[in-house]
């Protein structure tokens, strides 16, 4: 039995030694395979008596359990050896640039109206469209402005005959809209819109979004509270919000809303208009075959390029239209 | 509308200062969209007095003068014509600064001392005028400060006007909101009519009392129109930027800014017989007060007398009845012109006047006689004169009817969101000249004055209730109201995905004009013609695109001028085709690349983009939009005669996809290859809702083969004779190989193809498979003459 005890150290210095998991594996077979020369000590029993034979056999199997777990931690050892000079061998510069298909964007006046959108789609109000080359009566007679009308030369209106032209505001849509359908309506009516004017702070076309409420109980004093409350979520600010006395041949009583935006060398607030609003006026009712008796509304206008300029701080209007990535990639 | 501040404290002094009074007429919906300095800034400007005048010894244009500044005599060199003895001028002395920070310092002009200056109105920057000095009344004190005696601590405000608010055309009429705002009352010049001395009239024929319900007529004798305005009323003209012609022009637009009554004088020697208000007759001329002769049509009113036309009403006068110094007698026209039949006049003979900014607007139809009356007396005052009798011919029937307007408490609380106090509201409404005729149970009865054409219903009145309670004290409430749920179609994919695919794919969205070039479109889409606009901005944005490349390929064009040689936008948008007498307006979605497929990287990524790279990213987005579309190889004017597909989804166009062709990429200064897509909205953003089908537990069977085939056979017919014969359960099929080279022999090329068969409910078995796999290479054998390849 010291052969025993002399096998098991034998064993240990061998595994010490191993230096891959090859001769590792080369050690388990010589010592505990089935020829094994701890293994094979188990045919020493035969020749003991019943009596000493379990003491022997457990001294046996102790010897191998000995070996046993020496070799495994010292296959773990190796393993993790081997793991790390593989994985050395497979670093990368992780600070190169990742390649695939660059990311483009979107048009900063489409972020701009799917954020005015979303805004207002939550508050239950839906998105309507209609056509861009309008007829005079849904862009002027039917909001209330006749052909003598003075509100007529505020619009710049691109003819194509005299009955024919590019609407000048997507107040017809609202028209349309009303015609088809039965109040209450609560939309907003995004889209492009064109007038004869071209210069520094003037583009021939730009976008628009007019929004209009109709319900049996709505006030002045709810048009004010949406003004207001778009104007703060849109610039995600407490701006102090201001309704100014105007004139729409659409709306009556009719307003401008200023924001206020930054201090004027006295120190007074600066003021700055972004938005046109009102009650709708009964004729446009009437025109739209709604009992201006029985429902009120509310409408608001405000231009797209405008508020896209304030939130991003563009400073020229032209920017929009000249579509130069340089531009354009500054919007994802 | 612009106006002096002093002229309108004259009228209606509040103790505010002038911001605060600008501020204040803003808010009341008048809004002031800048003022200025009646004058620039200077210091030691006197009344000067010139003592006598000698020529300078030494120069022909200068003159030496003895100059009184009111305490001294002193010597100054002038070189203005109108330098003369006696001459009242604004005297710069010794240590003056004039505007521009000039100091006025002693000096010598050609050997000649002079110490100060004599100014004419531009040096003092008062106008543009320096034609000589600025001639100041006999009556000035010399010595007084002239922008003391002048009065120049005042600004000239200008308003922006809304086109309702006529009312305000006028110093009476801001007055009177000024009035309202601060609750003080006008001082309104008194009016009395001036007694006639003498009985001769003109003889006035109304012929078109539509268009002119009341006009008004007076003759004023033996005036004397050498006599210079005064230096009052001219100022008080020039700070509301009109200029000073002479007595008779000045008296009439003085009293138009006052008061709001636009009025004409005419030379009463120049009138044949009388005046008759009439349309114009076909072929009429008239040369105007501006010089310019116009022809006249039938829908436009004119002054005439009994052998022509002397003024086009409202609008601007004849030159050859116009006044001059040598008129003896005056014609004063004061009359009511009638807004609609006006509106566009000035506009057609290209004129836009203060008379016909107003009378467009709407003039108080009440005005003339009091306009008239005041007038002749401020020009008796100057020019002299003897007056007759006002004629007045007025067709009250064509004249604006009084309105009265019941005004509900209960309407004006819900319009407004406020129940405003009867008392509050009564007073805003009296203050403001809307007279409450009756209190009616459930509210009043308000007659409308006159001078508001523009409150004719009750939400007119709400409005103006709501403006002088103030915008900003109405309360703030939330809408209430239905919050029905609305459809919302599942298969249906919203626009905005669609953006979103794109971007995530590389592209950068533009947005281009609707109006493009037509010479582009026409090289771009030849068939199809532009709609094009009656007034374009410019010759490159004329027609109404047809297609969204126009636009596209400008904006290629700009990017790679600018050094962007990768490029890859789309646009949504509407394009516009005639359709017979109906106008098609679609939404298209359209894109355009050009450059390498992917941004060049340390791999690779130099290689341009193709039509496969293009194609696969459609297909991509065909999947997201669940549909499905065939491209089959077509012809398209724009497109490359080999490398054009129209889509068509069953069988339906939907768009193109194609490279640019490049003879019309080389007219267009375009680089590299250019591939373009554009597809019908409306077509492609329906596809399905998923309907689940059990997913198979059963093993999926894959058999690869490959074929050589003629090139003019495409993949598209491969694959229908493969699908045809692959039998139910085939699951996909797949091209991993495409080659063409000269062992295949000409004109051939090899395809390699993978078949994928799954069962729902069973394994299948290797006969099975064997047997269709062998139907598959049988049927392209037989139908496409393939032959396997080794």
């Amino acid at each position: 039995m010291e052969n025993l005890e002399q096998l098991v150290q034998d064993g240990l210095n061998a595994v010490e030694q191993a230096d891959n998991l090859q001769a590792l594996d080369h050690i388990r077979v010589e010592y505990l395979g089935k020829k094994g020369v701890i293994t094979q000590q188990a045919k020493t029993l035969g020749k003991l008596s019943a009596d000493e034979r379990p003491a022997a056999g457990q001294k046996i199997n102790e010897a191998k359990g000995q070996v046993e777990q020496a070799i495994n931690t010292r296959r773990t050892d190796l393993e993790k050896v081997a793991l790390e000079a593989k994985l050395a061998g497979e670093s990368i510069d992780v600070t190169l640039p990742g390649r695939g298909q660059d990311l483009g964007g979107l048009h900063p006046v489409t972020r701009t109206l799917q954020r005015i959108e979303d805004i207002f789609a939550r508050a239950g109000y839906s998105v309507e469209q209609g056509p861009e080359i309008e007829d005079d009566y849904h862009n002027f007679e039917a909001l209330n402005i006749p052909g003598h009308h003075p509100a007529r030369a505020m619009h710049d209106t691109f003819y194509f005959d005299p009955g024919t032209l590019l609407r000048t505001h997507t107040s017809p849509v609202q028209i349309r809209t009303m015609e088809a359908g039965k109040p209450p309506f609560r939309m907003i009516c995004p889209g492009r819109v064109y007038r004869c004017d071209s210069d520094m702070t003037h583009t021939p076309m730009f976008h628009q979004v007019e929004g209009l409420l109709v319900e049996k109980n709505v006030s002045f004093a709810d048009l004010k509270s949406t003004v207001e409350e778009f104007l703060r979520v849109f610039f995600e600010r407490d701006l102090k919000v201001r309704f100014r006395p105007s004139y729409f041949p659409f709306t009556e009583p009719s307003a401008e809303v200023d924001i206020e935006w930054g201090r004027e060398p006295d120190g007074s607030i600066k003021w700055l208009e972004v938005m046109g609003c009102g009650m709708v006026h009964p004729k446009v009712f009437e025109h739209c075959g709604i009992d201006a008796e029985e429902y009120r509304g509310f409408a608001f206008g405000l231009g797209v390029e405008r508020l896209a300029m304030l939130r991003y701080g563009v400073k020229d209007l032209r920017m929009f239209f000249e579509n130069d990535l340089r531009f354009l990639r500054q919007f994802r | 509308m612009k106006f002096s501040e002093q002229w309108l404290r004259e009228w209606v002094n509040p103790s505010i200062g002038s911001q605060e009074l600008m501020d204040q007429i803003t808010m009341a919906g008048l809004e002031v969209d800048g003022f200025e300095p009646v004058a620039g800034e200077f210091t030691g400007v006197v009344v000067g007095e010139v003592l006598s005048v000698t020529p300078h010894p030494d120069a022909d244009k200068l003159r030496v003068c003895q100059v009184s500044d009111g305490t001294q005599t002193v010597q100054v060199v002038c070189g203005a014509p109108n330098v003369r003895d006696g001459l009242k001028v604004p005297f710069a002395v010794v240590g003056a600064v004039l505007p521009g920070n000039f100091k006025i310092k002693k000096a010598k002009l050609r050997g000649q001392p002079s110490e100060g200056m004599l100014c004419s109105e531009s040096e003092l920057a008062l106008s543009e005028n320096h034609d000589g000095l600025m001639e100041l009344p006999a009556d000035a004190p010399t010595g007084q400060d002239v922008a003391e005696y002048l009065k120049l601590n005042d600004i000239t405000i200008d308003v922006d006007l809304t086109p309702n608010r006529s009312d305000c055309l006028s110093i009476r009429g801001l007055a009177r909101e000024v009035s309202v705002l601060n609750h003080l009352v006008t001082n309104t010049p008194e009016i009395v009519a001036v007694e006639a001395v003498h009985s001769e009239v003109p003889d006035i024929r109304v012929e078109a009392p539509t268009g002119c319900p009341r006009y008004l007529g007076r003759i004023l004798r033996n005036v004397n129109l050498q006599a210079e305005t005064p230096l009052w009323m001219q100022e008080k003209l020039r700070r509301s930027g009109i200029r000073s012609i002479d007595a008779a022009v000045d008296v009439t637009n003085y009293v138009m800014l006052e008061l709001g009554q636009p009025m004409h004088a005419f030379d009463r020697d120049e009138i044949a017989g009388g005046i008759v208000v009439r349309m114009a007759s076909t072929g009429e001329k008239l040369v105007l007060l501006d010089g310019q002769e116009v022809a006249l049509t039938p829908d436009t009113l004119v002054i005439a007398d009994h052998e022509k036309p002397v003024a086009i009403a409202g609008v601007m006068g004849g030159e050859h009845s116009g006044v001059s110094a040598k008129t003896r007698d005056l014609v004063l026209e004061s009359a009511y012109f009638d807004p609609i039949t006006l509106a566009g006049k000035a506009r057609q003979f290209g004129l836009h006047t203060d008379a016909s900014h107003r009378f467009e607007r709407g003039v108080d139809y009440q005005l003339a006689r009091d306009a008239m009356e005041r007038a002749t007396r401020l020009l008796m005052e100057i020019v002299g004169g003897e007056p007759g009798e006002i004629v007045e011919v007025a067709s009250n029937d064509r004249l604006p009817e009084a309105r009265i307007i019941d005004l509900r408490e209960q309407r004006l609380a819900s319009v407004l969101g406020l129940t405003i106090h009867r008392t509050t509201v009564e007073e805003i409404l009296s203050r403001l000249g809307l007279h409450v005729d009756k209190l009616l149970k459930d509210g009043w009865r308000i007659s409308v004055p006159s001078f508001r054409p523009d409150i004719s219903i009750e939400e007119d009145l709400i409005e103006e209730v709501g403006r002088i309670y103030g915008y900003n004290n109405l309360p703030v409430t939330e809408p209430t109201g239905s919050l029905g749920l609305k459809a919302r179609d599942e298969a249906v994919r919203p626009l905005s995905a669609i953006r979103n695919f794109f971007v995530a794919q590389g592209y950068q969205e533009a947005i281009t004009y609707s109006f493009v070039d037509p010479k582009v479109q026409q090289m771009l889409d030849p068939e199809r013609e532009g709609i094009a606009l009656a007034n374009p901005i410019s010759a490159d944005l004329s027609v109404m695109r047809t297609t969204l490349w126009s636009g596209l390929l400008k904006t290629v064009i700009h990017n790679q001028n600018r050094q962007q040689p990768r490029i890859r936008m789309f646009e949504t948008g509407l394009r516009f085709e005639k359709n017979g007498a109906d106008i098609n307006q679609q939404p298209m979605l359209a894109g355009v690349v050009a450059g390498n497929q992917t941004q060049e990287n340390w791999v690779n990524g130099r290689r341009t983009a193709d039509f496969f790279d293009v194609k696969g990213e459609l297909e991509s987005l065909f999947r997201l939009l669940g549909i499905e579309i065939q491209f089959v190889a077509s012809q398209h004017p724009a497109l490359h005669p080999g490398q054009t597909a129209e889509l068509l989804r069953n069988g339906e166009h939907v768009g193109w996809l194609g490279t640019l062709h490049p003879q019309v990429q080389k007219n267009l200064e375009l680089n590299g290859t250019i591939l373009m897509f554009e597809l019908f909205l409306d077509s492609i953003v329906t596809g399905y809702v998923p309907n689940f089908k059990d997913v198979s537990k059963f093993p999926e069977v894959r058999r690869d083969l490959a074929i050589i085939i003629g090139s003019d056979v495409a993949f598209a017919q491969v694959e229908h004779v493969a699908r045809k014969h692959a039998g139910e359960h085939l699951t996909a099929l797949r091209v991993f190989d495409v080659y063409e080279g000269d062992n295949l022999g000409e004109g051939n090329r090899s395809l390699a193809l993978s078949l994928f068969w799954q069962h729902p409910e069973r394994t299948l078995n290797e006969d099975e498979v064997h047997s269709l796999f062998n139907g598959v290479i049988e049927a392209l054998q037989e139908e496409l003459e393939a032959t396997l390849r080794s």
